[in-house]
C-alpha cells in the first residue's frame, strides 16, 4: 500500500442559503489552498441551490469555547432576568407592547 | 472513590440525561469511548459505503442509453460521493483523521455494505439499485437523521434529502422499461431477483444475531432494529412491486391480516456471512479499484500540497 503523505488541512464551511439570511455551518472538507476549498465546497455542499454564497475558514484558526467552561461562560445569563421582556409587568390594556 | 473516576462519574451521568432527553451529543461533549468507537465504526463504515458504491453504478455511466439517462446516472454517482465526504467530515469531528479512515478502508480493517459487491449486469440493474438498494438505504437513513450524534445526525439530513431523488429515477428507469419489449420486461424482472434479497440483507443480521443493537439503541445512536426496518421496508417495497409489475423472487410473502404486516423468507445468512467476510462475487474487484483510484491519485493530492506550499511562501 502506498503511504499517505501529507494530508490536505480541514476547512469548515458555511453557506449562506439565500439573500437575507446568515452563513450557517454546513460540514467541512480537505483542500490544499483556499482557492481548492470553494471549489470543493461548490460541488459537495451547493449541488442543488443550497447557497448563494460560500465562506470556507481553515478548522485550525476557529476559536471555540470549551464544554469544560460551559458554566462560568454561560451561567451568568441565566441569573439576568431584567435582560429579557417577560420581566416587566405592563398592564393588559396598554397596546403594542 | 478517587477523584477521576467521581469526576468520570459525573460526566458519565451528564451524558446519560442528555441522551435520555433525546439531545444531541456534539463533539466537543465528553462522551464515554466505547460510544465513541461505536460511532467511529459505524459512520466510518457507512462513509466507505457511499464511496464503493459510485462503482457497481459508474460501470455504466459510459453506456447509458441516452444522454438523458448518463446526466442522470452521473448526477447520482456524483451524489455517492457527496454523501461519503458528508460522512468523513462527521466522522471527522470524533478525532479520527480523514488519512486514518482511507488507511483502514484500504487495509481492510473497516467494512462497507455487502451490497456493493453483488455485480451489475445490465442497464436494469441502475433502475434496480435505485428502487431496491436506494429504497432500502433510505429506510435505514430516515431514522437516523435523529440518531444522538448532532454531526451524524445532520448528515444524514442532507442525504436522506438526496435519495429520494435516487429511488425515484430508479423506480421510473424500471417502469419505462415494463412498458417496452418482452425482452426488456424479463431484463427487469431478472434483476429483481437478483437484487432482492441482498436488499434484504443490507439490514443485517436478524435481531437475535446482532449483539450490538441493545447498546447502540440505548446510546440512540440507533432508532429501530434490524427486523423492523426489514419489515418496513418490504410492507412498503410490495405495492411498488405491483405497481411496476414484478415479482419478487420470494414464495413465502403474503400479506399476513392479523399482523397488519406481510410475512417474508429469510434471506440466506451464510451467503450475507460470506459476502462481509471478503467472498462476495466482487469484494477483491471493488478494493482492488479503490486502491488503484487511490495510488493512481497520488501525484494529484502531492502536487496540489506542493502547490500550495510555493504559494503560501
Amino acid at each position: 500500500m502506498t503511504e499517505i503523505r501529507d494530508e490536505w488541512p480541514l476547512y469548515e464551511i458555511f453557506v449562506r442559503g439565500k439573500r437575507g439570511l446568515n452563513h450557517v455551518h454546513v460540514g467541512s472538507l480537505h483542500a490544499a489552498d483556499d482557492e481548492m476549498a470553494l471549489r470543493h465546497a461548490r460541488d459537495v455542499y451547493t449541488r442543488r441551490n443550497e447557497g448563494v454564497s460560500i465562506w470556507a475558514v481553515r478548522s485550525d484558526v476557529i476559536a471555540a469555547s470549551s464544554p469544560d467552561e460551559k458554566d462560568p461562560m454561560f451561567a451568568p445569563s441565566g441569573d439576568k432576568v431584567y435582560r429579557h421582556p417577560t420581566f416587566y409587568d405592563i398592564p393588559d390594556d396598554v397596546p403594542h407592547m | 472513590m478517587s477523584a477521576v473516576s467521581d469526576q468520570e462519574t459525573g460526566l458519565l451521568a451528564e451524558f446519560d440525561e442528555t441522551v435520555a432527553r433525546h439531545e444531541r451529543i456534539e463533539p466537543r461533549d465528553w462522551m464515554p469511548e466505547k460510544y465513541r468507537q461505536t460511532l467511529v465504526r459505524q459512520i466510518a463504515q457507512h462513509a466507505h459505503s457511499e464511496i464503493i458504491g459510485m462503482q457497481p453504478e459508474g460501470n455504466w455511466i459510459t453506456r447509458a442509453p441516452s444522454l438523458r439517462r448518463k446526466a442522470i446516472l452521473l448526477a447520482k454517482v456524483q451524489d455517492e460521493a457527496g454523501h461519503g465526504l458528508y460522512l468523513y467530515s462527521a466522522c471527522e469531528t470524533l478525532g479520527v483523521s480523514r488519512r486514518e479512515l482511507t488507511e483502514r478502508l484500504l487495509a481492510g480493517r473497516q467494512k462497507y455494505s455487502s451490497i456493493f459487491n453483488y455485480p451489475t449486469l445490465g442497464y436494469a440493474d441502475v433502475g434496480t439499485i435505485g428502487w431496491l438498494v436506494d429504497g432500502a438505504a433510505i429506510c435505514n437513513q430516515v431514522p437516523l437523521c435523529r440518531t444522538s450524534y448532532g454531526p451524524y445526525g445532520r448528515a444524514m439530513i442532507r442525504i436522506c434529502k438526496e435519495e429520494s431523488f435516487h429511488q425515484r429515477q430508479g423506480y421510473e428507469l424500471l417502469a419505462t422499461m415494463m412498458r417496452g419489449t418482452d425482452e426488456q420486461r424479463a431484463m427487469v424482472q431478472e434483476s429483481v431477483d437478483r437484487f432482492w434479497w441482498p436488499a434484504l440483507m443490507m439490514f443485517g443480521p436478524p435481531d437475535n444475531d446482532s449483539p450490538n443493537t441493545a447498546q447502540s439503541m440505548a446510546w440512540g445512536i440507533k432508532r429501530n432494529t434490524n427486523d423492523e426496518l426489514r419489515q418496513k421496508f418490504v410492507d412498503m417495497t410490495v405495492p411498488q412491486a405491483e405497481a411496476l409489475g414484478v415479482t419478487l423472487p420470494d414464495p413465502e410473502l403474503r400479506w399476513n391480516e392479523e399482523r397488519q404486516a406481510y410475512d417474508f423468507g429469510q434471506p440466506d445468512w451464510e451467503e450475507f456471512k460470506q459476502v462481509v467476510s471478503g467472498n462476495g462475487p466482487c469484494n477483491a474487484q471493488r478494493m482492488a479499484h479503490r486502491r488503484q483510484a487511490h495510488e493512481e491519485g497520488a501525484w494529484v493530492r502531492e502536487a496540489a500540497a506542493a502547490f500550495a506550499a510555493r504559494s503560501e511562501r
